[in-house]
């Protein structure tokens, strides 16, 4: 971009910008929006945004604003099912909605341990986690998910520092349909291909990420 | 004339009336998909633990892992495993236990005998668009005993089902750029990228790019809209394999190969054209040194 364009862009937002509803991205964390019902996200994701595991309530720190922004839309619009989020998000705006996950997206998160796909994998939650079920067309969850479940881009999630309970909520919401708003339907092949026992160790796996890199 | 005859094989195979000379790159042919594969390779708990299976560790790391572990041999952002999945298991990609046993061959593309670590050199030059180890390094011991060992009791020489990609006749309206960029939009750029770039993270691909300056090269059997949409039909999106028609891989195969990646390694002269004559007219369907809405293809992307 040329410094002429930029110079034009930037005061075209500056002249926009007072016609934009102000939404404040950490008021909202830490009091809550606008309308008393969109209640403060620190209340039960921590603090810190990191989720409170013992509850099962979700790290929200680090995950990308794309990724949170589509979420709050989807509890809003029904493809995401969920008592507490559903009204919340109904009470957020747009503005809103865009403002508090660019600062979730920025606050710190913990570092993911480099984990990679190198080892043969003897353990079946570590093959599946790495290497998936080809019986059954189930990729690893690092394929989509990065190494150690770092997260990739927008679309995939971090399943890094994730609550047990939350993982294993979600991959049960894919299955029994009450969410169903992954892009390309890629997460409903893989939960329902997944027996129970599995989907509580691949959650175990991610939420206590190894601290090793394995070599071969 | 001997090298002609799977030639004329593939395309009595596949039936098909266009005047489009469909050859394999050897004298090897892949088995259709209506023979199911049988074969399963051993499990990883069956690797001994002596030095044999310490060798066979060591080449599944470098296959998994290619780009990270073998720096000076991969030129791109590619692993192994991003052509042959499930650690070059799975049936319908290409897996190792429908390749290790068919060498030594003869091969069209290099117009000799190969020996089984030739062959892996050629993807180091071409799919990896890198430098290829030496047949006598320690990495290309490790990368052949992983694919013995994955072979293990298949057949020598046998055309074993799910060897290969299975080819996808070419539909008979032919493919369209149009329909395969909105394929690639629907279905492709959630992973690989909206420019086919492919995802990082901490600077490593994670989702491979395919096309661009880290993608595979101008001479990868990827690079053929056949191959492509084969590998495509069978493989993509990662998990969902067989949910595109024929019609959907050819389309999204040609709007993949129309984009610039590094040039040919092979390139004669310097002249695009010279190296499509000799090294393309006659390697399936390819766009390589053709005009695509009045742009030459093939001029290769960075290095």
């Amino acid at each position: 971009m040329n410094h002429l364009s930029r110079v034009a862009i930037s005061s075209l937002l500056f002249v926009a910008w007072p016609l934009a509803h102000a939404a404040d991205g950490q008021a909202i964390f830490n009091k809550g929006g606008a309308n008393p019902a969109a209640m403060a996200c620190m209340g039960c994701h921590g603090p810190d945004g990191k989720g409170i595991a013992a509850a099962g309530f979700p790290r929200l720190a680090g995950l990308p604003a794309g990724y949170l922004a589509k979420q709050l839309h989807d509890f809003r619009q029904g493809s995401r099912k969920q008592a507490v989020m559903e009204p919340l998000a109904k009470a957020l705006d747009d503005a809103e909605i865009e403002a508090v996950s660019s600062y979730l997206a920025q606050l710190p998160s913990d570092a993911v341990p480099d984990l990679r796909r190198q080892q043969i994998a003897t353990d079946p939650t570590a093959r599946l986690a790495l290497y998936g079920d080809w019986s059954r067309q189930v990729p690893g969850c690092v394929q989509c998910h990065g190494p150690g479940g770092s997260g990739v881009g927008e679309h995939f999630p971090p399943l890094a520092h994730q609550p047990a309970a939350y993982l294993v909520a979600q991959l049960q919401a894919w299955r029994d349909g009450s969410r169903s708003n992954d892009p390309n339907q890629l997460m409903v092949g893989v939960a329902k291909a997944l027996s129970e026992s599995e989907i509580q160790a691949v959650a175990n796996y991610f939420a206590q990420p190894a601290a090793q890199e394995a070599t071969p | 004339m001997k090298a002609l005859l799977p030639l004329l094989l593939m395309s009595a195979a596949s039936a098909q009336a266009a005047p489009v000379v469909m050859p394999d790159q050897s004298q090897l042919k892949v088995p259709g998909v209506q023979a199911v594969p049988q074969f399963v390779p051993p499990a990883e708990s069956a690797i001994p633990d002596n030095a044999f299976g310490q060798m066979v560790r060591e080449g599944h790391a470098l296959f998994v892992d290619t780009r990270r572990l073998m720096p000076d041999a991969v030129g791109n952002g590619m692993n192994c495993s991003n052509c042959h999945l499930d650690q070059g298991r799975m049936a319908h990609s290409a897996p190792l236990w429908g390749a290790y046993p068919m060498y030594p061959a003869y091969r069209k593309k290099n117009d000799k005998v190969n020996t089984f670590a030739e062959r892996i050199q050629g993807c180091f030059q071409f799919s990896m668009n890198g430098r290829p180890p030496a047949a006598e390094s320690r990495q290309m011991t490790a990368l052949s005993v992983y694919s013995y060992w994955l072979s293990t009791q298949a057949p020598t020489g046998v055309e074993i089902a799910g060897r290969g990609y299975p080819e996808v006749p070419q539909p008979a309206a032919g493919y369209d750029f149009k329909r395969g960029q909105q394929v690639y939009s629907e279905q492709c750029a959630i992973c690989h990228g909206k420019e086919g770039e492919g995802q990082k993270v901490a600077g490593e691909y994670v989702m491979p790019p395919l096309w661009g300056k880290d993608s595979y090269n101008w001479g990868a059997g990827m690079h053929r809209i056949n191959t492509a949409a084969s590998f495509i039909k069978y493989n993509m999106p990662l998990g969902r394999p067989g949910s595109l028609s024929d019609q959907q891989a050819w389309d999204v195969a040609a709007w993949i190969n129309r984009h610039e990646r590094p040039q040919d390694p092979r390139l004669v002269q310097g002249s695009i054209e010279k190296t499509r004559l000799k090294f393309h007219a006659n390697d399936g369907v390819n766009l390589y040194g053709q005009k695509v809405d009045g742009v030459l293809i093939g001029q290769g992307s960075g290095s």
